[in-house]
């Protein structure tokens, strides 16, 4: 079986100028929805309590939040979650006086009303806490950016590593901007996963800028354009086949992986689409840009002066 | 040419079997199980408990799968959790409190695993065992108040003690202000407070009409204040813990400040709070030498009995001689006279002064220092009182070897002088939700690994056929790792799994893309193969390497979950390294490699 047989070279570059624009406006709207709208931090970051409770019956989301704002908890979120008979309910900082000892009270309250209420989670997440995780987070982030560019600087060249890092910075704004837009929450798995993608799609252009290397090597009159477009082509099928591995098991993460893996997984299903694309659409041109050529690779020989000898 | 040399190929096997070996105790399962622990020192888990232990559980009716020892502890291990709690409950009723009985789960594999190869099933986190997790923060500026605080009142009575006339001591924050009507008097003030507390520095300064003697902790004094802090609240919940008869507690510094204190298992969180945010009392009294423990144990009017940490009972007073309110600290060190290891203990201006009058009147007789925890008493030492003890510092000395110095001090820090402590981050996961976590895991892995194998094997026949054998060596020296670190498994680290082998396959689709693209432009097959790696082997390399600089980065940075998804992360590219590179070449080498006439390879 064999999906790909593509006899020329497609000529990516001469698209260069259409698919950039389209990866600067996907970027845009992604920085306007994150400006305007922000992100849905998850108790992780922001603080605060948030319960997973179990009834035995189907679970009437409407009596529970009442009982709550009977109790004084009138912006806790309550919602089902999974099924009918889970509820999560979410209690924002400011509202809790309490601290650590909320989820008890919580669930006191729930069982005056009906008494196999069970507690089947609880994450507690103080002020002190959600600040350090932004800011071990923030790290993270600019230290693998600043790791990646640094290894490509040391096995290709400069240009390369300021290509892949732009190349997939722009991914991860752009998983952001989904999760700004639709409003996921956005809790630390997520950012794991964000941090994952953006080691897994330099691994794309990676695998490009080997090949353009070799091309350079090999492929010695060719014009740069077309020994990128020779490489991205030669490249593409492993690329297609690997991300439609890699994703099936993502699949099986998001559709069987329950709720706590389930945004893990989108981010991930987000990051795999958009690295395909940037990687082989957007650091591709951007090399063209940063003006890579033969001589990155092979230094021109010298030639030896000759010496007249008296 | 598609030929490994013989160690190769032995190497490859071992790796695999040691992979299997170490992968095995997973297979098996856990059971429910009892632990059996002594909780005092001079109680040794050895065989004697061991066959006490089996005495009673055979008197209960109650059949255990295996009972054994190991360093600390006897584990009995049974079939379903009805058992196990009953069991627990007989235990704790046949062996009384000088025992901890715990919940714990026990590896069903069978003894050879762990005897032999020392493999044990992976350390499964709180969101797939159950448990509770507390991050605790330690109020250090609390700590340094409190200090600040009990020094005013020592600088009070000493400067009243050296006769020098003062108008004032008072506290503003971190800085402690001491107001003397002239500089002569100052002078003084500071030549005495100098040499009495080394652990401040002083400034003088005039205000008006008035002269000041400023005083601040020096920097070192600050830290180890600090220090202390930290590791007095560690022994105390510790102790605490205990009471709560978790198998295998988990309570550790994190960063400056801060706690982190895991409980497998636990469920009653509520308990949990009450008893790790309970304050410790300590209280000094003297001992009852007047009277003895009658038979049977009668305790005459007036007296209580204590026991101390090895059950060796006391009769001790019950009027209270001072509370731990009153001692501000406790250091281990050493008797300035004979240089024997020695506890140092220093009262406020109020204890020092009921201190004195107890010491006065009870010169040759015994006082007791007993901790009171849970409303039970222990006495931590009962020493002899040799003369009278003036000026509020307390030196507790003789009998006693360097590191009981060092636990009669912590202990008496630990009842008296605990900073205050908030829960900052509770994470709680019930057994159901732990046990689902698990089966989700471990269900999207299953599913995800299957659709990868077909499709592997549809699109490259015989070499997707090795890339899937691959990816399983990949998987199964990945657990074996997991297993032989005992690296804790979250559901995180169980996606980081999934994920790893998501990307693993990246290798083999590289490899194999390369050998068809070599036999399309002719290259013999034998040749194709033998370039296919080479050329693959460069990429590979440095793709997996960008992806190991996230995975460290996560790893310096991530907190909890997340550190277990780039533990897996990290060990995953490594194994796959490996598994893609080294075992799918064996197996082609031992498919292909072998013929020397090679007209046609099955990669689709």
């Amino acid at each position: 079986m064999e999906f790909f047989k593509i006899k020329k070279d497609i000529p990516f570059m001469s698209y260069g100028k259409v698919t950039t624009s389209i990866s600067l406006v996907t970027f845009l709207l992604a920085v306007f929805f994150l400006a305007t709208k922000g992100l849905n931090f998850g108790v992780d970051f922001t603080g605060g309590t948030v319960m997973e409770v179990h009834y035995a019956q189907p679970a009437d989301v409407n009596k529970v939040r009442e009982q709550l704002t009977g109790v004084g908890l009138k912006d806790a979120l309550v919602q089902n979650f999974g099924s009918s008979q889970d509820v999560l309910i979410q209690v924002p900082l400011k509202q809790n006086t309490m601290g650590a000892k909320l989820s008890e009270y919580v669930v006191e309250t729930l069982r005056q009303q009906d008494a196999s209420v069970e507690l089947r989670r609880v994450e507690f997440v103080g002020p002190q806490v959600g600040k350090d995780l932004v800011e071990n987070g923030a790290m993270a982030l600019l230290l693998v950016s600043l790791g990646i560019v640094g290894y490509l600087w040391m096995r290709f060249e400069w240009k390369f590593g300021l290509a892949a890092i732009i190349a997939n910075l722009h991914d991860v704004v752009i998983i952001l901007g989904f999760f700004s837009f639709f409003q996921w929450e956005f809790s630390l798995s997520v950012l794991a996963a964000v941090l994952a993608v953006l080691g897994y799609s330099v691994n794309e252009s990676v695998v490009v800028f080997d090949r353009i290397r070799e091309n350079f090597r090999k492929m010695r009159k060719t014009e740069v354009a077309h020994i990128i477009d020779n490489a991205i082509t030669r490249t593409m099928s492993r690329t297609i086949i690997t991300h439609a591995s890699t994703q099936m098991m993502v699949f099986a993460m998001l559709f069987l992986g329950g709720e706590t893996l389930h945004f893990f997984a989108m981010a991930l299903t987000i990051g795999i689409m958009f690295s395909i694309y940037s990687s082989v659409l957007v650091a591709s041109p951007l090399l063209m840009m940063f003006g890579v050529s033969r001589e990155d690779f092979i230094k021109p020989e010298k030639t030896e002066a000759e010496e007249v000898l008296p | 040419m598609n030929r490994y040399p013989l160690w190769k190929y032995l190497l490859i096997l071992f790796a695999l079997v040691m992979g299997l070996v170490y992968t095995l105790p997973n297979l098996y399962g856990e059971s429910p199980a009892v632990q059996v622990l002594p909780l005092r020192s001079s109680l040794k888990a050895d065989t004697a408990m061991l066959a006490k232990v089996e005495d009673v559980l055979k008197s209960a009716q109650l059949a255990p799968e295996v009972v054994s020892l190991d360093a600390t502890s006897v584990k009995a291990r049974f079939a379903d959790t009805d058992t196990q709690l009953k069991a627990k409950d007989v235990l704790q009723k046949q062996l009384g409190e000088d025992y901890m009985v715990a919940l714990n789960l026990l590896s069903r594999s069978p003894q050879w695993l762990p005897d032999y190869f020392n493999a044990l099933p992976m350390y499964l986190g709180l969101d797939l065992r159950g448990g509770v997790h507390f991050l605790m923060q330690v109020d250090m500026k609390g700590a340094l108040d409190k200090a600040l605080e009990s020094t005013s009142g020592d600088i009070r009575t000493t400067l009243r003690e050296a006769k020098i006339a003062y108008s004032g001591v008072s506290r503003d924050s971190s800085v402690l202000t001491v107001k003397f009507r002239d500089a002569e008097a100052r002078s003084k003030g500071e030549a005495e407070l100098k040499q009495r507390f080394d652990g401040l520095e002083f400034s003088a300064r005039e205000e008006g009409r008035e002269f000041l003697l400023l005083g601040r902790l020096k920097q070192q004094e600050q830290v180890r204040i600090q220090e202390s802090a930290i590791q007095q609240n560690l022994v105390t919940l510790r102790n605490r813990v205990n009471e709560l008869g978790v198998a295998e507690p988990v309570i550790q510094q994190q960063g400056v400040d801060r706690i982190v204190v895991q409980l497998p298992g636990v469920q009653d969180t509520a308990r949990a709070k009450d008893i790790l945010g309970r304050t410790a009392t300590l209280e000094v009294r003297m001992v009852d030498e007047e009277h003895q423990i009658g038979p049977g144990g009668t305790v005459p009017f007036g007296a209580e009995m204590f026991r101390d940490r090895d059950g060796i009972p006391l009769l001790v007073k019950k009027s209270v001689i001072l509370t731990g309110e009153r001692i501000n600290d406790a250091q281990p060190g050493f008797d300035s006279r004979d240089n024997e290891p020695a506890v140092h203990i220093n009262l406020d201006a109020v204890g020092a002064r009921k201190f004195k009058e107890a010491t006065r009147e009870n010169v040759g007789k015994r006082m007791a220092i007993i901790l009171f925890e849970k409303g039970r008493g222990e006495v931590v030492t009962a020493p002899v009182i040799r003369e009278e003890i003036g000026g509020g510092r307390v030196q507790i000395s003789g009998q006693m070897g360097t590191e009981e110095a060092n636990d009669t001090a912590l202990l008496l820090r630990a009842g008296a002088l605990a900073a205050p402590m908030e829960i900052i981050e509770e994470r709680t996961v019930g057994p159901s939700l732990g046990a689902d976590n698990i089966k989700r895991g471990f269900d999207s892995t299953k599913i995800g690994f299957i659709a990868i194998a077909i499709f592997m094997i549809a699109y490259y026949l015989m070499f997707g056929t090795v890339s899937v054998l691959a990816l399983g060596a990949n998987l199964l020296l990945l657990v074996a790792l997991l297993s032989m670190m005992q690296a804790t498994l979250t559901l995180p680290g169980m996606a980081g799994i999934a994920l790893t082998l998501g990307m693993a396959i990246d290798a083999n689709v590289l490899i194999n893309e390369r050998i068809r693209e070599e036999l399309r432009i002719g290259v013999p097959p034998q040749m194709a193969i033998h370039t296919g790696y080479e050329n693959a082997f460069a990429t590979i390399l440095d793709s997996n390497i960008t992806t190991l600089i996230a995975g460290v980065a996560l790893f310096m940075f991530g907190s909890g979950p997340i550190k277990g998804f780039a533990v897996v992360l990290c060990l995953g590219i490594l194994t796959s390294m490996f598994s893609a590179v080294m075992v799918s070449r064996m197996l082609v080498n031992l498919i292909y490699g072998r013929k020397a006439r090679l007209n046609k390879v099955a990669i689709g």
